[in-house]
C-alpha cells in the first residue's frame, strides 16, 4: 500500500516537471529517466536472471543506428524504424545468447563475450560506409515550433514525456516480470543453475529470453537516443565507457530491485549534475571529474552497501 | 554520405615486408605477453579478474613519460623504480580493497575493479588531460639490419626486455621459497591456510608481483606507441584476449597468446586499415571463447 | 506389482574410473527403494543418471513406461523425476516459500495457485513458520527439507532423496521417517532414497539395493541385506552404523 502512494507521489511529480522546473532541469531529468529505462533492461538480464552482460551499449548502438539510418538514408519513419531496431537488437541478442549458452559460457566468461561482441560491432561500425562510419551519422535537424510526436521531432519536453513514458513502461514491465512465472523461473536460475533444472526449467530458454528480453527493451533506448541527439558515432556510443555507464544505476540502486534501477540513475546523475555545476561555479573544467565522480559512487556501494542503495531504504519505509 | 574506407598506398606485399611485420609483431607481442602475464598470475592465485589492468598499465606509461621529461631517465631503467611504484600500488590495493572481496560473488568481485578502473583511468584524464604523449629516446629511429630484417632498436630492446623480467617470473615460481609457497596458495586455498601459510598476505604479494610485471610492461610499450588515457580500457581489453586466447591463469599460455595476438595484430594491418586491426584480435577471442574456452595452452578446470 | 522406476544395466566412468558398473534395480509402483553403501560406492552418481545429470555410458533407465535415459534434468522432471541434492542448492535469497514456488509452476503458470500448493507442502514438510525467511537463513536440515518440498510441488512419479536425514538428531529423525511414510501413504508416490543412517532406512524400506565400489553386491528386505555376510563385510564392517 505504501508502495502505491509513493509510486503516485513520484508519478504525480514526474508528470508535473516540465510546467514547474527550468528547461536545463528537464534536460538533466531526460538523462536520469534514460538511465533509469536502459537500467531497468539490463536489470532483467542480471538482476533478474543473473547473466553478466558488460556489454549492452552494443543494443543501444544497434538501435539507434537502425532507425537512424533507415531515417536519414530512406526516411522511413522513426516509429517504423523503431520496429526494425528492435528485431535487430534481437536478431543479435539471440545470436549471442546462442552461442554463449549452447557452448556453457558463464560467469566472467560471459561478461567478456559481451564486450567482445560489442567491441567487433564498434570497429565494425567505424568502417561501415552506408552509416557514416567513423565520421559520424547525422540526423537532419530543421527548426520547427511544434511537436512531431510520430515523426519523433521536437522540444525537449515532448522527448521528456517520450523517455518518461517509457520509463515507466519498463517499470511495469518488470514488475509484471518478476510477479509471473518467467519471473520465479529466471531467479531460480540466477540463484542455482542445477537446482532449477532439477525442477524442470528449460534454463537455455530461459536465459536465452532474458537476453533477448533486455536486448529488445535496450535498443528502444537506443532510437531515443539517436533521435533526441541527432548525432551518432560509434567510437562513443559503441564505447565500453558506456556499457558501464548503463549498469551503474542498477547496481547501485539495487540489483534485482524495481526501484533500484530508478533510484540510482536519478541519484547518479542528479548528484553528477550538481558536482558539474559547482565544478563550473567555481570557473573550472575539469575532464574526467564526473567519472571520476561515478567510480567513487560504485566503489563506496559495492564495497560498503553490497545489495545496494534501495533494501536499506525500503526496509527503513517498511515497503 | 558515404563515406569509403580511405585509399591506401599499394604496397608491394613482398615476402620480405611480411617478414619484417611478422618479427615486428612478435616483439611487440613479447611486451603484451609480459602484460597478460601480470593479469594471469593475480587470476591465478586470487581468482580476481583485474579489470583495472590496462588502466594500472596506462599510469605506468604516464609514470615513464614524466620520468623521462623532468629527469630524462630511459624507460628502459625507468621501468625499475616504476615496477617498483606498481607493486606498492598492488600490494596496497589487494589488501585494502580486494581481501575483504575474496569470497564475495564473482560479479561483485568484477564489478569492484570495474570501479577502480573508472577512477584510474579518470584520475589520469584530469591530471594529464586528453592528448597522446610520447617518449622520444635518442635510439628511437636506430634499428638493426638481420638478414633481410630491420628490427627497430626500440621494439628489440622492449621484446628483450619483457622477455628477461617473464624469465624471472618464471624461475620465481619455479626455484623461489616464496614463490612455491603462491603455488600452493593458487592450488588450494584452503590447505595452504591449514598449513599455516598467510594466505592473504601472499594474495597481495601476488597482486604486487603481477603488478611490477605490469609497470614493466608499461615502460616498454611507452617506447612503441603514444600513451593516452583511452589507452587504459583497450589495453585491459586487449590483455583479457591475450590470457582468455592463452588460458586464464596459464603462465606460459599468457606469453604464447601475447605473442600470438601481436603476431595477427601486425599481419592483420597488412590488410586492412590500422584501426580494424582489433576486430581480429576480438575475432580471435570470439572463436577461442567458444570452442576452446580453457584456452590454447590451459587445462580445463 | 510393476515396476515404476526400472534401471537396467547401468554404468558410467569418469576418468577411466567406474563409477557406476551395471547396476539394476527396480522401484515398485507407491514401493520405497533404498540405496546404500560406504562413500564413494556410486549411490550419488547412479542419482544423477537417473535424474539426467549425466548420460549413462551403458544401459536404461524405464520410468512409468517411458525410456528416460540420457534425458536433460528439467526432461527427466517432466517425466517425473523429483530429487533433492546431497550437497544443498536452495535459491538463497528467494524466500522458502518462493523456492517452493518454482517448483509447483511446473504444474500451473497461475502464480497465485502455485503459491497456495507451495504453502501447503511447506506446512507437509514442517517449514510452514519459515515460509516468508530468505532461504539462506535455514539451518541444514531444514534446507534438506526445503528441497524434498521443493520437488515435491514439481508432482513427481518418484521422488529421489539423497541424505535428507544427514545431521538429524535421532527424534528428528523418527519424524522425518513418519513424514515420508505418510506422504507414501497418502499419496502412493514411491520414493528412491540414499542414505547413511540406517535407522532411517530399516524404518522406511520395503527393499534396499547395496551398492559397493560402484556394483550392485546385495538386494533384499531390510530383514535380509542385515543378514548378508557380503554387506556387513564390505559395508557395516567398514563404517560405524548410527
Amino acid at each position: 500500500m505504501r508502495a502505491r502512494v509513493l509510486l503516485s507521489l513520484l508519478a504525480v511529480a514526474l508528470v508535473a516537471a516540465p510546467f514547474v522546473v527550468s528547461g536545463y532541469l528537464v534536460s538533466v531529468l531526460i538523462v536520469a529517466l534514460y538511465f533509469a529505462y536502459v537500467g531497468q533492461a539490463w536489470n532483467i538480464m542480471m538482476g533478474f536472471a543473473g547473466q553478466l552482460s558488460l556489454g549492452h551499449a552494443l543494443y543501444v548502438g544497434l538501435g539507434a543506428y537502425t532507425a537512424a539510418a533507415l531515417f536519414v538514408q530512406s526516411g522511413v519513419p522513426p516509429w517504423l524504424g523503431l520496429i526494425a531496431a528492435i528485431i535487430v537488437a534481437m536478431a543479435f541478442a539471440a545470436a549471442i545468447g546462442f552461442l554463449a549458452f549452447r557452448f556453457g559460457i558463464s560467469g566472467v566468461y560471459f561478461a567478456l563475450l559481451t564486450i567482445a561482441f560489442a567491441e567487433f560491432t564498434r570497429i565494425g561500425f567505424d568502417h561501415f560506409g552506408w552509416v557514416g562510419a567513423s565520421a559520424g551519422l547525422f540526423l537532419p535537424v530543421s527548426q520547427r515550433s511544434g511537436s512531431d510526436l510520430l515523426a519523433l521531432r521536437g522540444t525537449p519536453t515532448m522527448f521528456y514525456y517520450v523517455i518518461l513514458a517509457l520509463a515507466a513502461g519498463a517499470f511495469a514491465l518488470s514488475r509484471w516480470l518478476l510477479t509471473s512465472r518467467i519471473g520465479f523461473y529466471w531467479m531460480a536460475i540466477r540463484e542455482d543453475q542445477d537446482a532449477a533444472q532439477a525442477l524442470g526449467i528449460d534454463t537455455f530458454r530461459y536465459k536465452l529470453a532474458a537476453v533477448v528480453v533486455s536486448a529488445a527493451m535496450t535498443s528502444i533506448a537506443g532510437v531515443f537516443f539517436a533521435f533526441y541527439y541527432n548525432n551518432l558515432f560509434p567510437e562513443q556510443i559503441f564505447s565500453i565507457g558506456r556499457s558501464i555507464e548503463i549498469i551503474l544505476g542498477p547496481i547501485i540502486g539495487g540489483l534485482g530491485t524495481l526501484f533500484g534501477p530508478v533510484l540510482g540513475a536519478f541519484v547518479l546523475q542528479l548528484l553528477a549534475e550538481a558536482l558539474r555545476e559547482g565544478v563550473s561555479a567555481l570557473g573550472l573544467e575539469i575532464p574526467g571529474l564526473t567519472q571520476v565522480f561515478y567510480g567513487v559512487c560504485l566503489l563506496v556501494v559495492v564495497m560498503f552497501l553490497p545489495n545496494g542503495v534501495w533494501p536499506p531504504i525500503a526496509r527503513r519505509l517498511r515497503l | 554520405m558515404l563515406i569509403g574506407h580511405p585509399p591506401r598506398p599499394a604496397i608491394a606485399m613482398t615476402f620480405d615486408l611480411v617478414l619484417n611485420v611478422a618479427a615486428a609483431g612478435i616483439l611487440t607481442g613479447l611486451v603484451y605477453g609480459l602484460m597478460a602475464l601480470g593479469l594471469s598470475v593475480i587470476f591465478g592465485v586470487t581468482r580476481i579478474v583485474n579489470f583495472a589492468h590496462g588502466e594500472m598499465m596506462t599510469a605506468a606509461m604516464y609514470g615513464a613519460v614524466l620520468l623521462f621529461a623532468t629527469v630524462k631517465l630511459d624507460p628502459l631503467l625507468a621501468a625499475i623504480p616504476i615496477g617498483a611504484a606498481l607493486a606498492v600500488f598492488g600490494y596496497a590495493l589487494q589488501s585494502a580493497v580486494i581481501n575483504p572481496f575474496i569470497d564475495r560473488p564473482e560479479h561483485s568481485q568484477f564489478m569492484l575493479m570495474v570501479a577502480v578502473a573508472i577512477v584510474l583511468v579518470n584520475g589520469l584524464l584530469m591530471i594529464f588531460g586528453p592528448n597522446a604523449q610520447n617518449v622520444m629516446v635518442g635510439y628511437a629511429f636506430d634499428s638493426y639490419q638481420l638478414g633481410p630484417l630491420l628490427i627497430d632498436a626500440t621494439r628489440a630492446y622492449a621484446g628483450a626486455a619483457a622477455l628477461l623480467v617473464a624469465g624471472l617470473l618464471f624461475a620465481f615460481f619455479r626455484f623461489a621459497r616464496l614463490g612455491k609457497a603462491i603455488r600452493a596458495c593458487a592450488d588450494n586455498q584452503f590447505g595452504a591456510a591449514v598449513v599455516g601459510l598467510p594466505v592473504k598476505r601472499l594474495y597481495a604479494l601476488t597482486f604486487a608481483l603481477g603488478s611490477a610485471c605490469l609497470g614493466v610492461a608499461g615502460c616498454l610499450l611507452v617506447l612503441m606507441i603514444d600513451v593516452s588515457p583511452p589507452l587504459g580500457p583497450a589495453m585491459t581489453l586487449l590483455a583479457f584476449v591475450i590470457v582468455i586466447v592463452g588460458g586464464l591463469g596459464s603462465m606460459t599460455g599468457a606469453l604464447v597468446g601475447g605473442v600470438l595476438i601481436g603476431l595477427s595484430e601486425a599481419l592483420a594491418g597488412l590488410v586492412v586499415p590500422p584501426s580494424a586491426k582489433s576486430m581480429v584480435s576480438f575475432a580471435i577471442l570470439i572463436l577461442v571463447l567458444l570452442f576452446r574456452p580453457q584456452g590454447l595452452v590451459g587445462r580445463r578446470a | 506389482m510393476t515396476a515404476l522406476l526400472a534401471v537396467e544395466g547401468i554404468s558410467k566412468r569418469f576418468r577411466g574410473l567406474k563409477a557406476v558398473d551395471d547396476v539394476s534395480f527396480t522401484v515398485p509402483k507407491g514401493g520405497i527403494v533404498a540405496l546404500i553403501g560406504p562413500n564413494g560406492a556410486g549411490k550419488t552418481t547412479t542419482f544423477n543418471l537417473i535424474a539426467g545429470v549425466y548420460a549413462p555410458d551403458t544401459g536404461r533407465i524405464v520410468l512409468d513406461g517411458e525410456d528416460i535415459t540420457s534425458l536433460r534434468p528439467d526432461r527427466a522432471c517432466h517425466a517425473g523425476i523429483g530429487r533433492t541434492f546431497q550437497i544443498v542448492k536452495p535459491f538463497g535469497a528467494m524466500t522458502v516459500l518462493e523456492n517452493v514456488v518454482v517448483g509447483a509452476l511446473r504444474r500451473s503458470a497461475d502464480v497465485a495457485a502455485a503459491r497456495s500448493r507451495a504453502a501447503e507442502l511447506l506446512e507437509r514438510v514442517g517449514l510452514a513458520d519459515k515460509a516468508a525467511m530468505p532461504a539462506q537463513g535455514l539451518t541444514l536440515p531444514e534446507k534438506k527439507r526445503l528441497e524434498t518440498a521443493r520437488a515435491l510441488a514439481t508432482e513427481p512419479k518418484i521422488l529421489l532423496l539423497d541424505e535428507v536425514m544427514a545431521g538429524l538428531r535421532p527424534t528428528e529423525i523418527d519424524r522425518m521417517v513418519e513424514t515420508f511414510r505418510a506422504l507414501n501413504r497418502e499419496t502412493g508416490i514411491a520414493i528412491l532414497l540414499t542414505e547413511h543412517v540406517m535407522r532411517a532406512v530399516m524404518a522406511l524400506s520395503d527393499r534396499i539395493v547395496v551398492l559397493h565400489h560402484g556394483r550392485k553386491i546385495c538386494e533384499g528386505s531390510p530383514e535380509q541385506v542385515a543378514r548378508n555376510e557380503a554387506v556387513l563385510e564390505s559395508y557395516l564392517g567398514t563404517e560405524a552404523v548410527s
